[in-house]
């Protein structure tokens, strides 16, 4: 029994390890501040969840009693990450970060930082 | 603006089942004690807080809203991978893009819910909403078609939030 918990914590914790390292390479690696935004926001979700879920299942198997607490924790991360993302790329917007060269719609994020419709503007096609 | 509530001394009960759970959350126990502590800021922090809320579309099907959830929860594993692999593969293949999706619905709660999930799922991170609440920027990590993204954002994400809240069209 121990080694079958055992095992199936440490697959999460593998795992969640591969994705929060992916998640921290993609920042080091994409090209340009929006995509680098994507990786943090996503690959890293995943990670602290396997991590959490190995956490929930070692603490209830050691202690003996129901550990649920973890789920806050993924509940903040759920309710934190998207905001996070959305203020930094609104300061980006406004900065005027450099925009790699082959985004579609780069017009988009002028329009978008002073927060007006886009303009039908379908030359671009 | 404010409604009438349903009840006097419990303004919103969703709040309150909310903060009772999250109470035992956080002590991660069941004993009486804390069942009663939870209780007791359960209806009283609604109670002192109910004047401060803005009044926000009413919240109508559970069920469909537990569906949806899930659904945001099996879809951000989706995404997790996929965005996972974009990232190991080579720079150069992605084609990122800013799209801009129209919004039928209405109200700051439903359209914050649906930008937090666009947000966590297929791909994108929601950038920027426009001042008249019609359009919802987003940032996507490598477009490949631009309509199939807007008619899956629309279809998957914004229809059921327009039914759980019932908003107008």
């Amino acid at each position: 029994m121990e080694f079958w918990v055992e095992l199936v914590a440490s697959i999460l914790l593998v795992t969640g390890a591969i994705f929060a390292f992916i998640g921290s390479l993609g920042l080091a690696k994409l090209p340009d501040f929006y995509t680098r935004l994507h990786s943090p926001t996503k690959a890293t979700t995943l990670g602290m969840g396997c991590l959490l879920i190995a956490s929930m299942i070692l603490a209830t198997y050691w202690q003996g009693y129901l550990s649920v607490h973890e789920l806050l924790i993924t509940l903040f991360l759920l309710i934190t990450a998207p905001v996070t993302a959305y203020m930094l790329a609104k300061t980006a917007m406004h900065h005027k970060l450099q925009i790699l060269e082959k985004t579609t719609d780069k017009y988009l994020a002028k329009r978008a930082a002073e927060r007006m419709a886009p303009q039908h503007i379908e030359s671009d096609h | 603006m404010q409604t009438k509530p349903r009840f006097r001394f419990l303004p919103s009960p969703l709040h309150s089942l909310l903060l009772f759970a999250v109470w035992l959350l956080l002590n991660n126990t069941l004993a009486p004690g804390h069942l009663v502590l939870a209780a007791f800021l359960a209806l009283t922090i609604p109670l002192l807080t109910s004047g401060m809320q803005d009044p926000h579309p009413k919240f109508h099907k559970p069920f469909l809203a537990l569906r949806y959830i899930l659904r945001v929860l099996g879809d951000i594993v989706v995404a997790n991978f996929e965005v996972a692999i974009l990232v190991i593969g080579p720079s150069k293949k992605l084609n990122p893009a800013f799209i801009a999706v129209p919004l039928s619905i209405t109200h700051d709660l439903p359209i914050t819910l649906l930008a937090s999930t666009v947000s966590l799922t297929p791909g994108t991170v929601s950038a920027e909403i426009s001042e008249d609440n019609k359009w919802l920027y987003v940032h996507a990590l490598n477009l490949t078609d631009k309509e199939a993204l807007i008619a899956l954002i629309k279809q998957r994400y914004e229809k059921p939030l327009m039914e759980i809240f019932e908003c107008s069209i």
